[in-house]
């Protein structure tokens, strides 16, 4: 359908008709090209899923290195399994994607290198021009390009429609430049994996798809994004499928998000019910009609479509197995983009949720337990992508306690400086491992390339990544004047102002006063920001600080990463070192006047401004001068104090390689096993069902009443008859005589009898 | 006068029947159906002395097409006393599929 819906668009551009009507400030300007921004990287995805099928289709000779090229793809997945590391189960359950790299170049990874990374930069291109547009536009109604009826349903009425906002121009920035740089990254990261073209399709068409979420002018467009994300999600988890843990990764992540996706739609059915519409605008507008109780129920559902997408409890768990994709997907999709649509997805809907405190009580309150749990789980963790996977999920939470209270700008600003310096920080991670790879790759070695015990004193192997990932580190720890610190103070400071004089405050939640919950989530995230700071300052101390621990013969191997991955690696530097300047509080700026004050405050006022408003009662929440000073002097002295603890306690000489380490007991071992959690999921749900399904649908229902009962029971019904009438067929017409005159004198008894 | 015509008529019919059901040589068989067609004439016809001459007309058309039948009838035991040598009913099974 969206394909049809871009074809059309292709087809049709000339004359768009806006539905806001021909005297949007937006029309006639670059904003016209809006349907071209996620156009570009379906293209790319054409492309190069073509070139990944023509090259299995004509393996022939004709390019220089056909030989390589050839033995690669014919042998690819075999080669790829015989030369993956036979690695030992280990805590994190064994799914270690990126440690086997079948070295065989695709014979189209010239052209692939240059089509992939060029339609995300030109979309960016594209996307930054529509930005200066509508900064001079001054546009405060959505522009709307609407390009064909989708589907008529009795009063339904669906448009494929786009719309351009300036919450989405946010996203899209994010997406396309995050994005771009991703890309960027994996031409080093991924250009000698034999499945390159493959890749990049996957991955352009999953740039395509988290577009057409974040500009869907409705919610059923935005829901063919949601699963397009979903699906290209599971296509690059299980993106070296010929490895098991891989590929069940995969399978769990997609299967984990079915059940957020059935929320969601419950929720678009309710609404569809109650207001008959699924536009944003029309759902806006008609909103403030429908029941407190309805409002919540529909927001309730909606959030269990965020709890999938963006891994809060209790179905986070197919985050951290998503690390089994390649570690550039784990930082545009599972740490920078698709993750954070359900914060998105909340601070859209905000229309709903400020008229639902007692959801968004939910939303915070879930935000929190999540950051602070994952937080927990991620201070034991070995594997630097599971780190970073549970601090993922960590800031996740972080950015639904914003929303959830109603700061839709503070969520938003997190979601950016977090796709900043968390991209800045998987990245890293992946020129880590590229390197350990490599070094382990020459020597045979078959240890663990992701396992930080086998790291240590990266740094004087890798100073530029080493000094890209302490930016990024301090950042996520809140260290001013890093972007963490900023998104994460206000997030924090939202909270506390909202705990008085707020729809959410005068609320209770179970019973709950909704103040006291509110002081109590505003703790919980102190504690989270405390140990987020630690388990950071642990990961950098373990993997580029202290002794090496990689091994004599590796060691000389260990190098930084060509410059198309470091490139990246400095652009999101930058990035997440000034990402704070999006939206510099008051209170800084009157100290020390370096930019602009609440920039995205301002900016996205026109599409949350007023919900943000209705929570507090129509005034803007602030507290007063002292108190925020006091706020952010303890968020500071808190992450200094996580960074110190951590530097303190933590000595990496201690430490030794994996295979020599010993087991954990007692508590490090439940945080080491992420609380068991995946085994109580396992016992609880997958095996009830699992023998639900074996021992009562299949060999019940399947085996015994459909096959046995009605398939085979009614075959051998009609056997038996058959073989009753054929015996009765003797041929003697002297038998027949006689029935024929029974049956006579019975006719002639029941009519003379009657 | 009715009533002995149609208790003739049944006292025939009865005897065609039980006949065709205990006899085994074909020819008697065909021998006693024609004599059940005969009592059914039979009461045609003693009826018809009350209701019309309805009846009578019937007795035309059940005697054309007993001699018909008669005809096909001989004909196909003919043929199969040829083939098997016996007109003995219990010893054809022909009809069986």
């Amino acid at each position: 359908m969206t394909v049809a819906a871009g074809v059309m668009a292709l087809l049709q551009h000339s004359a768009p008709a806006a539905a806001a009507g021909d005297a949007h400030a937006l029309s006639g300007t670059v904003a016209d090209w809006l349907w071209l921004v996620p156009i570009l990287p379906l293209l790319g995805f054409i492309i190069n899923g073509a070139l990944s099928l023509l090259a299995v289709a004509h393996p022939g000779p004709g390019d220089p290195d056909a030989g390589h090229g050839d033995a690669a793809l014919s042998t690819g997945h075999v080669a790829s399994g015989a030369d993956s590391h036979a690695l030992p189960a280990d805590s994190g359950g064994g799914a270690h994607g990126d440690d086997h790299h079948t070295v065989a170049r695709h014979r189209y990874a010239g052209i692939v290198s240059v089509v992939g990374p060029l339609m995300l930069a030109l979309s960016f291109g594209l996307t930054f021009a529509i930005f200066l547009a509508m900064r001079t536009a001054h546009a405060t109604e959505p522009f709307i390009q609407r390009y064909f009826t989708w589907m008529v349903a009795g009063e339904l009425s669906l448009a494929a429609a786009f719309q351009l906002d300036q919450l989405a121009i946010v996203m899209m920035l994010v997406i396309t430049g995050v994005g771009m740089l991703i890309h960027v990254f994996s031409v080093g990261y991924m250009r000698d994996d034999p499945g390159y073209p493959r890749y990049f399709a996957y991955l352009n068409l999953f740039v395509f798809f988290m577009l057409v979420l974040v500009m869907g002018a409705n919610y059923p467009v935005m829901f063919i994004g949601w699963e397009g994300v979903g699906l290209c999600s599971y296509l690059l988890i299980g993106f070296w499928f010929s490895e098991k843990a891989n590929a069940d990764a995969g399978k769990k992540a997609f299967i984990v998000n079915r059940i957020g996706d059935f929320g969601f739609l419950v929720a678009l059915m309710m609404l569809f019910a109650h207001l008959g519409t699924l536009d944003f605008q029309g759902v806006a507008a008609a909103a403030p009609q429908l029941a407190t109780a309805t409002v919540t129920a529909i927001c309730l559902f909606l959030f269990l479509g965020c709890v999938g997408k963006s891994a809060q409890i209790p179905l986070y768990v197919w985050l951290p197995d998503a690390m089994a994709g390649p570690t550039p997907v784990s930082a545009l999709i599972h740490a920078a983009t698709m993750v954070t649509a359900g914060v998105y997805l909340v601070a859209r809907s905000s229309f709903l949720f400020s008229l639902a405190p007692v959801a968004g009580l939910t939303v915070a309150l879930t935000g929190a337990v999540t950051a602070l749990f994952a937080a927990t789980i991620g201070l034991k963790q070995w594997d630097i992508k599971k780190i970073l996977a549970y601090s993922t999920v960590s800031q996740l939470g972080f950015m639904f306690m914003a929303v959830g209270v109603g700061a839709y700008v503070a969520g938003i600003f997190h979601l950016a400086t977090h796709a900043f310096f968390k991209a800045l920080l998987f990245l890293g991670s992946g020129s880590v491992i590229y390197a350990m790879h490599a070094a382990y790759h020459k020597t045979g070695s078959h240890d663990d390339a992701q396992d930080v015990r086998n790291m240590g004193g990266l740094r004087r192997f890798m100073p530029v990544t080493w000094v890209l990932m302490w930016i990024a580190t301090l950042a996520i720890s809140g260290i001013p004047p890093f972007s963490g610190f900023f998104s994460k103070d206000e997030i924090l400071t939202s909270v506390y102002a909202r705990a008085h004089g707020s729809t959410l405050a005068e609320a209770s939640w179970l019973g709950i006063p909704g103040s006291a919950l509110l002081y109590f989530i505003y703790f919980i995230g102190i504690v989270t920001a405390l140990l987020t700071a630690i388990y950071m300052t642990r990961m950098m101390l373990y993997t580029f600080h202290g002794p090496n621990r990689t091994g004599e013969a590796e060691r000389g191997a260990l190098r930084e990463a060509p410059w198309v991955m470091t490139g990246p690696l400095v652009v999101l530097g930058v990035l997440s070192a000034f990402g704070g300047w999006l939206n510099l509080p008051g209170v800084f700026t009157d100290l020390f006047p370096v930019g602009p004050t609440f920039a995205l405050e301002h900016w996205l006022e026109p599409v949350v401004g007023e919900h943000q408003l209705a929570v507090t009662h129509g005034e803007a929440a602030h507290v007063s001068a002292n108190t925020e000073y006091l706020l952010i002097g303890a968020a500071v002295a808190i992450a200094v104090a996580g960074i110190l603890i951590a530097w303190r306690l933590l000595n990496p000489s201690r430490l030794v390689p994996k295979r020599e380490a010993p087991a954990e007991q007692g508590y490090e071992r439940v945080l080491a096993e992420k609380y068991f959690v995946d085994e109580g999921y396992d016992r609880a749900v997958v095996q009830p069902l699992y023998r639900g399904s074996r021992g009562v649908l299949w060999r019940g229902v399947d085996a015994g009443l459909i096959d046995g009962l009605f398939v085979n029971g009614s075959a051998w019904l009609a056997r038996a008859f058959g073989w009753l009438g054929s015996t009765a067929q003797t041929g003697a017409v002297g038998t027949y005589a006689w029935v024929l005159v029974l049956g006579v004198v019975a006719v002639i008894g029941v009519f003379t009898l009657r | 006068m009715l009533a002995e015509a149609l208790a003739l008529s049944a006292a025939l019919f009865t005897i065609g029947v039980v006949g065709v059901l205990i006899r085994r040589n074909a020819i008697i068989i065909f021998m006693c159906v024609e004599l059940m067609l005969n009592a059914v004439n039979l009461s045609f016809v003693a009826l018809s002395r009350y209701y019309g001459a309805d009846g009578q007309v019937f007795v035309f058309f059940v005697m054309t097409v007993a001699a018909a039948e008669a005809a096909v009838g001989l004909a196909i035991i003919i043929s199969i006393f040829r083939h098997r040598q016996t007109v003995n009913l219990q010893n054809i099974n022909l009809m069986r599929g």
